[in-house]
């Protein structure tokens, strides 16, 4: 952890105030509180995202899963499911929400196959919104979405038609990180071509992928080579495997195929490794997701997408108000899909009382101002 | 059909076939010589169909089957409608000269509504059915010189997603299983690891046979070759890898494709089923391919076309009718309805003729009408004028008269007044 820097005037020794202790507080009491995470995964069946899932966060989130044929595909609509899993390492707590897409892009007639994650990600912004207006906000339950990574197939020439509408259809609403999926069909060369091409779509499409924030400037050299290396890199070409493999003396993450050299010789197996960063980008995305930018990925959530969506949803009401002509309370009345039972009772109950309150204040008032005249 | 050319009754004895032997060596048995040397003379031709989604591997796979470099077009994966290129080449190996046609799918698997994807493709294969049985049914016809365009193998690269089949996938194999002679192979197999693959291949052939969908059969009946095709079939789908590039391996070059942790060779058969590909399309197989496509394939969609057409092998009495009879009795029927329609036509224009008449007639009465109308008025009026002349004149001839008259009586009066003033001077 870093110490805190200050810029500016130094405290000198005599006058020791104490708030260089700040950061410290601030990493015990987010330690104690916990952080929650919620990723979302898309792309067509048979990319790899589970088994990425699972790569990145050594875990098996998906025991009981059942794949459909393709005939059930056919006509298929995209469903929403989510996994939730608490995680623990040295003391800090993670919540970590992945929320899955099957049967994206997998039906014949895929138009507007995105809807459904549009309006989940759509509802979570609401849900938020109305929590966060409404008068008890102390358990606030954050659900958004805070990334979404997508999985463009190795198999073409670049984007496809499907991958330019997901990417429009979202880019404004959650952070998009696109990978190149199941790296390990490309040589080096394809690769970096497969790379440059997408890169050159994305800006031709006008596709606002996730960017990373610029590093401050003064930190070190070293740091600020690795970011530029990390920008350079995109999108990220991976691979995922749920295998761990021995291979001279060290149990290692990766794909065993039946080809091979190994130092000029000729081996019947060698191994594709997911940690090599030769091999493939998979370190790269997992320290950039996890180890240095899963905070700055909520910020921007935050920051930016959910305040689009709070402006604009505001900006509608205030316009419906407007040709409504009525008094309505400042709290938004829109249908939910799931609210809290009980917290919704609460509130009805405590409106009811203010509504009671402020008539008996009017009566007052008005009972004052009859004493008057 | 036909009566005796001479006038001498033939009387024939079936006797039935019996076997002969033979006392020394005749010679027919340089027949299939024969038949071969002047196979290659004319030359061989063959066509395949590659259907899979853009940037698959179909171009490759081709260029290292036929170890040459075919023209390739990188394409677009914005294409709005699933369009098919073919191209001709002439190949040679040793002194057997092959006709290929290669045709390529573009923007297969593109859209975003892919319902209509599989069309364009039957619509191709139907395409060079209907000009070979064109050529068939033609009274001069040339089939012996005719460059056969018909698909023999249709190529179909499954995309290796290690699951299952595509939706894409099913629909359109099962539109095109009657049609041709559909060979599955999972492209890009060097992404699938060995156990993956197994489970993958099961998974493909169960879902094909499941959903009713037939695939090329290696062929069983010869004997030399039923062996290799059984194991052969029990490989299908092939899991191919394509390379035009050489890395060097040993001592030797060999096309691969050249990874961090390893190298693929294409012609390894450990590493995958090209080899297997190559031998069981080109080296054993090729020639049943096409007599497939003829007799089955071809014949299927050539019973189909003539019986939409009206044509059927036996008629309503269920007595056997040659083509000939068909064909003549569809030709009066033809002549008949365009008599028919004739006769109504002549009928039309007649009809019309009289129509027009009438009306012209009409307005010439009209007319007529109309002029002697006119006359009338106008005979009339200058009646009317006539008759103002006349007591115009009258009353003028009436005036002037009492004008001469009161001239007259004035002159007397004058005279009769300088008379009388005469008379008083005196």
């Amino acid at each position: 952890m870093q110490k805190g820097k200050l810029t500016g005037l130094r405290a000198t020794e005599k006058q020791y105030v104490g708030f260089a202790t700040l950061p410290n507080q601030v990493h015990r009491k987010s330690v104690k509180k916990g952080f929650d995470f919620t990723l979302m995964v898309a792309g067509e069946s048979g990319m790899g995202k589970s088994t990425l899932v699972n790569s990145l966060f050594l875990t098996d989130l998906y025991k009981d899963r059942k794949l459909l044929n393709a005939e059930e595909r056919i006509n298929q609509t995209v469903e929403i499911i989510k996994h939730t899993v608490d995680i623990e390492e040295k003391g800090v707590k993670l919540k970590l929400t992945i929320v899955d897409t099957p049967g994206f892009g997998d039906a014949v007639n895929n138009n507007e196959c995105w809807k459904p994650i549009t309006d989940y990600i759509d509802q979570q912004f609401e849900q938020y919104f109305r929590d966060e207006s409404g008068l008890n906000r102390k358990n606030i339950q954050d659900n958004r979405v805070h990334c979404c990574l997508y999985f463009i197939p190795p198999f073409g020439h670049g984007l496809r038609p499907v991958d330019v509408e997901f990417m429009k259809a979202l880019h404004e609403k959650v952070n998009i990180i696109p990978l190149i999926a199941k790296a390990d069909c490309l040589t080096p060369n394809e690769i970096k071509k497969l790379k440059d091409r997408i890169r050159e779509e994305i800006d031709k499409f006008g596709i606002k992928v996730y960017q990373f924030p610029e590093c401050d400037s003064d930190e070190d050299e070293e740091f600020k080579q690795l970011d530029k290396e990390l920008k350079e890199c995109t999108p990220f070409a991976v691979i995922g495997s749920n295998t761990v493999v021995e291979a001279r003396g060290q149990r290692v993450r990766g794909r065993l195929y039946p080809w091979g050299i190994v130092e000029g010789k000729f081996t019947n197996k060698f191994l594709c490794s997911v940690e090599n960063q030769s091999h493939c980008d998979f370190v790269k995305l997992r320290n950039m997701l996890i180890r240095s930018h899963m905070h700055d990925l909520k910020d921007v959530t935050c920051d930016v997408h959910y305040e689009n969506y709070r402006a604009q949803c505001i900006q509608e009401m205030t316009s419906k108000l407007a040709q409504d002509n009525r008094m309505e309370s400042p709290i938004p009345i829109l249908p939910l899909s799931t609210p809290d039972v009980d917290t919704e009772k609460l509130i009805k109950m405590k409106d009811e009382e203010l509504k009671r309150m402020q008539e008996m204040l009017n009566k007052m008032q008005q009972q004052m101002h009859d004493k008057e005249q | 059909i036909g009566e005796a050319v001479n006038d001498t009754e033939i009387d024939i004895k079936d006797k039935g076939v019996r076997p002969l032997s033979l006392a020394g060596h005749v010679g027919f048995d340089s027949l299939p010589d024969q038949l071969v040397n002047k196979s290659i003379c004319q030359g061989f031709c063959f066509n395949i169909l590659c259907i899979g989604e853009t940037g698959i591997g179909k171009s490759t796979l081709m260029d290292t089957l036929f170890n040459t470099n075919f023209e390739n077009f990188e394409s677009s994966h914005f294409e709005p409608q699933v369009k098919l290129r073919a191209q001709t080449y002439d190949l040679q190996e040793s002194n057997v000269r092959l006709r290929l046609t290669v045709v390529n799918t573009v923007g297969f698997g593109d859209q975003m509504n892919k319902q209509e994807s599989y069309q364009p493709v039957v619509d191709y294969i139907d395409r060079q059915f209907e000009s070979y049985l064109q050529e068939e049914l033609k009274i001069k016809r040339s089939l012996h010189n005719y460059h056969d365009s018909r698909v023999h193998a249709c190529l179909y690269f499954i995309s290796p997603s290690g699951h299952s089949l595509k939706s894409l996938d099913l629909v359109t194999m099962k539109k095109l299983d009657s049609k041709v002679n559909i060979i599955p192979v999972i492209a890009k197999a060097d992404t699938i690891s060995k156990s993956e693959l197994h489970k993958f291949k099961i998974k493909i052939m169960s879902e094909l046979v499941s959903n009713g969908v037939q695939i090329y059969q290696f062929p069983l009946d010869d004997e030399t070759v039923a062996k290799v095709n059984t194991t052969m079939n029990g490989h299908l789908p092939f899991a191919v890898v394509g390379s035009t590039e050489e890395v060097s391996v040993g001592n030797k070059m060999v096309k691969a494709r050249q990874y961090p942790w390893g190298v693929v060779q294409v012609e390894n058969e450990n590493h995958c089923d090209f080899v297997k590909l190559r031998e069981m399309l080109i080296c054993v197989n090729m020639e049943d391919l096409r007599e497939q496509t003829h007799t089955r394939h071809y014949e299927l969609y050539r019973r189909c076309k003539l019986e939409e057409m009206g044509f059927k092998d036996t008629d309503p009495e269920c007595k056997p009718v040659s083509l000939q009879q068909t064909y003549e009795a569809k030709r009066q029927e033809f002549l008949v309805e365009l008599q028919k329609r004739e006769d109504e036509m002549r009928q039309m224009f007649v009809q019309r003729v009289k129509e027009k008449e009438a009306e012209l007639k009409e307005a010439e009465r009209e007319l007529q009408s109309r002029f002697e109308h006119l006359k009338r008025i106008h005979a009339d009026e200058k009646a009317t004028l006539e008759e103002k002349k006349r007591l115009l004149d009258e009353d003028q001839s009436s005036f002037s008269k009492r004008r001469a008259a009161a001239q007259l009586l004035q002159a007397q009066s004058l005279t009769a007044n300088g008379k009388k003033d005469k008379d008083r001077k005196k």
